[in-house]
């Protein structure tokens, strides 16, 4: 798979369709008590259909609190944000929900999945909340998001029967059982040792490949290297956003894990 | 979200606290519990009161001499007006609501047969009591107006009479007894009655001609009541009125001024015992239902707690789609489930109260569909009404702030 259409630089996003993400003035402000934080400052930005990003930045940079607008997550104190040709601002909060349910996946860093729930009914989740399925569909569409992980044998486990890199598979099988266009990730790697990161970045790049839009928030540098492209937020403002003309391909860095921890 | 799978989700929450969720449910049972043994006594209570007064006849109006109330003053009954037989054939030519009428007399004597002794009630009436009453000899006959007339001695004997003059297996129709020192031929054996509105033992009677209590056992001319029967149930307050227009024209009481006799409808009776066991029934079933109140308090503060504890369960399932009214119904369906299995176990457990009161006891208890479905509905009620606020602020709850909650 030499030729995947891992988007990078030099392919402009704004010669396709409509941006997925736009993103105009957008300001989030935080009152804690008398003091006022702004947390974004006037961030324009626009991610193409098929991108995958990488946001880094320093905590309290503001990058979280970016993810969880773009997430319909939080509202913002000002600014607009149109997600896939709709003003978000404007929706109601089921409307949200709306969104949420068939636009969006989410993987955070605390996998964030219920306990004592099964891995296929964590998977489920998002289909029990719409009305259109019928629960056997539901039932083999989970079944098919945990096998695309790798995790059709452990259907039947609960989180804390897993490890953490599969948990987080959990999750990203969680993300994408609704068909998303979009899948945001906070810190998905933050949790995890190296090995189980690179695997779950491959799991994103395959999604990617699928034509799923992926934003991915890490401060990890060679994390990010597996975007093509970096945002870096400081102090509420996008300070560099840079194209990465040859992202790293996890399977080839799996590759090369393979030989250096059978010595070890 | 599919009812089904917000219930599985309910239980399988209620389970993971299992004495949590007991605790929450016994507040519930008990309610539920004490409101359906409540209500079974009152309205036992209550049918049995409607029995005996029931047992007093058909229809019956009742003239007591006295009882007015000069001023504030109340006078004893039976210290003014006398009721005569002429009163009595008075009414009887002009109350056309009247079918039966009897003056009635009643002495407390001695009663001997072989050896045996007794004291009991003697009651002198009309042979028409008996129908007024409702009262019909199971052995033996009743007298007649010949009998009355003639003032013969015979008397009707009451089980409790029967059982203690004669023991058991002795047929005493046919024997003599001795009333006073008198002798009685026993002619009939009334059917039983049983215990009266004021518990007093109706069985334990003599029933004789009016004219020969009066003349042989009390040596006196006037009735000490008038026991009557109105042609028909809605026949009761014309005819009471009627008697109480010929008596007062026959004691010369003006329409404004307060008789000196009293009239009592077995209407008026059932109506005030009726008010009675009705107050009763209240008062033990509100006592009952802030019981089941406290219980619905105990449901909304362990929902409160766990709203609290699951936050970025509910985070979770907001970021993954969950509408407001998705958490909404979760909760509300695990107060409900709480409140409904409360209610359950409460009805069977009221059920088990009200016939161990009935059986052990020896209450008189009424354990009725409608009360079991007041008690139900009532609980189930109470889950939605606590189960609500907890709810609500389940799903009023902002995703970030509930899946950033620690």
């Amino acid at each position: 798979m030499t030729d995947a259409p891992i988007r990078a630089a030099g392919s402009s996003p704004g010669a396709q369709s409509a941006p997925i993400v736009s993103v105009r003035n957008l300001t989030k402000t935080y009152k804690m008590g008398e003091v006022t934080v702004e947390a974004l400052r006037k961030v324009d930005l626009d991610i193409a259909r098929g991108e995958f990003v990488a946001i880094s930045g320093a905590s309290g940079s503001g990058k979280s609190t970016f993810m969880n607008i773009l997430g319909c997550l939080d509202a913002p104190t000002g600014g607009k944000y149109v997600l896939d040709g709709r003003e978000v601002e404007s929706l109601s909060r089921d409307e949200l929900s709306l969104m949420r349910n068939r636009k969006l996946g989410f993987v955070f860093q605390s996998f964030n999945l219920l306990s004592r729930t099964t891995a296929l009914e964590n998977v489920e989740l998002p289909l029990l909340y719409r009305k259109d399925t019928r629960p056997a569909d539901n039932h083999e569409k989970a079944l098919a998001a945990l096998r695309a992980v790798g995790l059709g044998e452990r259907v039947h486990h609960h989180p804390n029967q897993l490890s953490g890199g599969q948990q987080q598979r959990v999750a990203i099988a969680r993300s994408m059982v609704n068909d998303p266009v979009l899948i945001l990730a906070d810190e998905p790697t933050g949790n995890l040792d190296t090995r189980s990161s690179i695997e779950i970045i491959g799991l994103f790049q395959g999604l990617n490949v699928k034509g799923i839009t992926i934003v991915l928030v890490t401060h990890e540098p060679d994390i990010a290297s597996y975007a093509g492209r970096l945002i870096v937020f400081r102090d509420g403002n996008v300070v560099r956003d840079e194209r990465n003309p040859s992202p790293l391909r996890a399977s080839d860095e799996l590759a090369k894990l393979n030989p250096a921890e059978k010595i070890a | 979200m599919r009812m089904s799978a917000l219930l599985i989700i309910a239980l399988r929450s209620l389970a993971r606290n299992k004495l949590r969720s007991f605790l929450t449910m016994l507040g519930i049972i008990i309610g539920v519990g004490a409101v359906i043994a409540m209500l079974s006594v009152g309205q036992g209570a209550k049918a049995m009161v409607q029995t005996s007064i029931a047992s007093l006849g058909t229809n019956v109006i009742t003239v007591f001499p006295g009882g007015g109330s000069p001023g504030s003053v109340r006078t004893e009954a039976g210290t003014t007006s006398r009721l005569t037989e002429d009163d009595v054939e008075a009414i009887r030519r002009e109350a056309e609501g009247i079918r039966y009428l009897t003056p009635t007399a009643r002495v407390s004597a001695q009663v001997k047969f072989a050896g045996q002794n007794w004291r009991t009630s003697v009651y002198g009436a009309y042979p028409e009591y008996l129908q007024i009453r409702n009262w019909n000899p199971v052995e033996g006959v009743s007298y007649g107006m010949s009998d009355e007339r003639g003032a013969s001695k015979v008397a009707l004997l009451g089980q409790t009479v029967v059982k203690n003059l004669f023991g058991e297996g002795v047929n005493a129709v046919g024997q003599t007894i001795r009333i006073k020192n008198l002798p009685f031929r026993v002619i009939g054996i009334l059917e039983s009655k049983g215990q009266g509105s004021f518990g007093q033992d109706q069985d334990d009677i003599i029933i004789a001609p009016y004219s020969t209590v009066q003349k042989k056992l009390i040596g006196a001319t006037y009735a000490q009541n008038l026991t009557a029967s109105a042609v028909s149930e809605d026949a009761i307050p014309e005819a009471s009125a009627q008697i109480d227009e010929i008596l007062r024209r026959r004691f010369h009481i003006g329409p404004s001024d307060t008789p000196d006799y009293t009239i009592r409808t077995q209407t008026e009776i059932a109506q005030a015992a009726g008010s009675v066991s009705q107050t009763m029934t209240v008062l033990l079933s509100s006592i009952a239902g802030i019981s089941l109140l406290v219980g619905g308090i105990g449901i909304m503060n362990i929902m409160l707690v766990s709203v609290t504890e699951r936050t970025r369960e509910i985070g979770i399932r907001l970021a993954v789609g969950a509408k407001g009214r998705d958490i909404l119904l979760q909760f509300l369906v695990e107060a409900v489930t709480i409140s409904f299995f409360g209610g359950l176990i409460g009805v069977a457990l009221g059920a088990g109260a009200s016939t161990f009161l009935s059986s052990v006891q020896g209450w008189a208890v009424k354990l009725s569909l409608s009360s079991i479905l007041i008690a139900f509905i009532f609980s189930a009620a109470t889950g939605i009404f606590f189960g609500w606020y907890p709810a609500r602020k389940a799903a009023r709850l902002n995703p970030i702030d509930a899946l950033r909650y620690e």
